[in-house]
């Protein structure tokens, strides 16, 4: 510590600023001073336009939704009612295997697991704006993504169970998903690594003279992380066709938005600097994400580089089980989230045009519970986590390499071995 | 048949396997059109274009996670990161992507890749240009670590680790890019064109990634040692007279213990060489497997000669670099034990 008695002593003393939320537990929330822009008003620019005019978007909201569910404005993307029904059914589909797959963790089958609650619009949206083929980079809350490409329930609850149909060998964490059929990179826990692989994999299509694209997503905490601007430099410098999504839902963990900076500038607002132009969209709005979505898509397949979108919602649940929001945020804080739930704006939307009623909303709920449950009994035939770790021993030291060296062969042996006793 | 040294080499090496596979692909800082700082990279950009070897942002994390993705993709990417001391911002990305991805997606997804890195000491380079990481990348399951020690054997190995099916490591000792250097640093510098292992073939062959070289046969000691350390190790075995074996290990994952053991079996005894630091150094697993294997058969403790536990220092280079008076001295004691 400098001694007081300096001759810098007449100036100011400084002082950290450590970000605080707005409400903390016991708090009433209230989301009155949050400006929220009125649907439609975004304007919609064409393909080509230049990241520096992109600023109002970045700061702004694209929503087309409005608050009596009608869409409005430029950005509606004028969706036919079939694929808005399957959007709300692989959401709501979505929502009761998330339930479910937490009772399960609950009940000890398994260690671990995460929901995406209030996020469903995002990737289930983002599935159906983008191509069968296109490739994700996802993070651990787009498992809408394979449920929007419908890979089976049954191998993903395998895989929470690390159980005998676990592809993946029980290697991995629950919800740790790899699909390369249903255009699913493998999840990393490493935060934000996938981004700039994107980026890379973009890279090698244009490279190819390919025309598919890739689709990088982060949290808003992993933004803070180096691999956010490592992909945003690559992106920029090769014009990749990539979306590079950020999915703002307010919190990592237990840190509001503003410890990784949400404070100062939006995340969209970043993607500027790099010469990417950036969305910031309602992210419970879905004809808002599948509007940007494709918008940004038509711009990489035609060569125009990436684009950066910030989806705004609301993690409206703990971030895993092993968390306890009671203990650094308001317990109804979702319900005083302004931007409301995806899956009853959409729902508004549907009946507001005709093309839903709330009996078929409420069969629809009760075809996705038979279909889970039915997924979950295939499922656990066979096997919940405590059962498992035990048949295969060997396979622990597969697929390190392509082929196993004498070096893993020996400890293969070893451990085999020491099983027997 | 040509001379070449080792820069040519690992450049050979590059076009030959670019003209076969069009996945490959090329990049790093200044890699491209410059041709890479070492020229290891020279004129493929102009043989091959700009969509096969180009220049990449000063972004280590970013030039590995590319490479992950272009990976996944179905290309295969040779990326070369400056100098292994600037290794660490892509590590996250090498040890828990790159490393793992074939693991944990039970073989979905597999990461053909080359990251080749120049590394060592012996050059006034520093702290920060004479870096020898390997223990970092040996430590990490689903790396391969490949050094190699001469020009033939760069090719060869390069090639190699290029049609391997899983990510290479591949670290280039700089202080041999041009000639083989036995640790006189007072003496001139040969060049590789007086070295036997300057005839390189001038078109497609591999040295086995795996393998061993036995460089001197021996039957008093064996000496355990890669990159620079290969020639240091030679050149005070022949000084100090002793019959000593000398093995340049080529790839420390996957290990040829088998030569290894059958060498100290024969010897008795085993002095253990790298500029590395000590601590957790490579070596320390190499003494650790002797000690397992040859127990019996070891007439004395086995010797470390290696770099000393501190940052590589500037002024102080020949006092930290592990030269061929330090080597003698080792290989004494082991045989005075």
């Amino acid at each position: 510590m400098r001694d007081k008695e300096t001759p810098k002593a007449n100036r100011p003393q400084l002082s950290l600023h450590v970000p605080e939320p707005p409400f903390r537990p016991g708090d009433t929330p209230d989301y009155s001073s949050l400006v929220v822009p009125d649907a439609g008003s975004a304007p919609k620019p064409d393909i080509a336009v230049d990241a520096a005019d992109t600023e109002p978007l970045a700061k702004g909201l694209v929503r087309v939704l409005d608050d009596a569910g009608k869409a409005v404005g430029p950005w509606d993307p004028k969706l036919d009612a079939d694929t808005l029904r399957k959007i709300l059914r692989d959401m709501v589909l979505q929502r009761i295997f998330d339930d479910r797959m937490y009772r399960a963790q609950r009940q000890g089958k398994t260690s671990f697991y995460m929901k995406a609650t209030g996020e469903e619009a995002i990737a289930i949206t983002a599935a159906a704006a983008l191509d069968r083929d296109d490739m994700n980079f996802p993070t651990y809350r787009q498992q809408g993504l394979l449920i929007a490409r419908g890979y089976p329930l049954t191998e993903m609850m395998c895989q929470v169970y690390s159980n005998r149909g676990d592809k993946l060998k029980g290697r991995q964490l629950p919800i740790m998903y790899s699909s390369k059929d249903h255009g699913f990179f493998t999840i990393s826990g490493n935060l934000g690594t996938q981004f700039p692989q994107a980026v890379g994999w973009a890279m090698a299509s244009a490279i190819k003279g390919d025309s598919r694209i890739a689709v990088g997503w982060i949290g808003d905490g992993a933004t803070a992380e180096g691999d956010f601007h490592a992909g945003m430099t690559f992106a920029a410098v090769y014009e990749a066709p990539a979306i590079l999504v950020v999915v703002n839902n307010q919190w990592a963990i237990s840190s509001f938005s503003g410890i990784a900076g949400a404070e100062k500038a939006t995340f969209a607002q970043r993607a500027i600097g790099y010469g990417i132009p950036g969305l910031r969209v309602d992210g419970n709005d879905v004809l808002a994400v599948f509007a940007s979505m494709r918008w940004a898509a038509d711009r990489a397949r035609s060569n125009k580089g990436a684009t950066l979108i910030e989806f705004f919602t609301y993690r409206a649940e703990g971030h895993s089980t092993s968390d306890d929001p009671t203990g650094y945020r308001p317990a109804g804080e979702a319900q005083a989230w302004p931007l409301g739930d995806p899956i009853e704006r959409l729902k508004a939307h549907l009946i507001g045009l005709g093309e839903w009623d709330e009996e078929r909303h409420e069969q629809t709920r009760a075809e996705c519970d038979a279909e889970v449950r039915k997924a979950q009994k295939e499922a656990e035939k066979l096997g919940i986590l405590p059962e498992q770790g035990k048949d295969d021993i060997g396979s622990i030291f597969e697929d390190v390499y392509a082929t196993m060296p004498p070096e893993l062969a020996e400890q293969r042996d070893q451990a085999l071995d020491e099983a027997k006793r | 048949m040509a001379t070449m040294n080792m820069i040519q080499a690992l450049n050979s090496a590059h076009r030959v396997t670019m003209e076969r596979d069009e996945d490959i692909v090329v990049y790093g800082e200044d890699a491209g059109y410059f041709g890479g700082v070492f020229r290891v990279t020279e004129g493929l950009q102009k043989q091959f274009g700009k969509q096969r070897c180009f220049d990449a942002p000063i972004s280590e994390c970013g030039i590995v996670a590319t490479a992950v993705g272009m990976a996944a993709y179905g290309l295969k990417p040779v990326i070369e990161i400056q100098f292994a001391d600037y290794i660490y911002p892509g590590y996250d990305q090498i040890v828990s992507e790159v490393a793992k991805i074939r693991y944990r997606t039970a073989g979905e997804w597999s990461m053909p890749m080359v990251i080749r890195s120049p590394y060592g000491g012996g050059i006034f380079g520093g702290q920060t240009h004479s870096q020898s990481p390997e223990s970092l990348f040996t430590h990490i399951a689903g790396l391969k670590t490949v050094i190699p020690s001469t020009p033939y054997d760069a090719k060869g190995l390069m090639i190699a680790a290029i049609e391997d099916p899983d990510p290479v490591i591949f670290f280039e000792p700089k202080r041999i890019y041009n000639g083989p250097f036995d640790g006189h640093h007072d003496k001139p510098v040969k060049p590789w064109s007086k070295h036997p292992a300057s005839d390189v073939p001038d078109g497609h062959y591999t040295v086995p990634i795996g393998k061993a070289a036995v460089v001197r046969e021996g039957a008093d000691l064996t000496v355990l040692a890669y990159g620079t350390m290969v020639h240091v190790a030679l050149a005070a075995v022949e000084e100090d007279g002793i019959d000593a074996e000398v093995i340049d290990l080529r790839s420390l994952f996957p290990l040829d213990i088998d030569t290894i053991e059958q060498s100290v079996k024969k010897t008795g005894r085993c002095v253990v060489v790298h500029e590395a630091p000590r601590n957790t150094g490579f070596g320390a697993e190499l003494v650790s497997l002797v000690q397992e294997r040859c127990f019996y058969h070891l007439e004395a403790p086995i010797q470390r000669v290696t770099g000393w536990d501190t940052p590589y220092p500037h002024a102080y280079e020949w006092a930290y670099f592990p030269g061929p008076k330090r080597m003698k001295k080792a290989l004494e004691k082991v045989m005075a034990d």
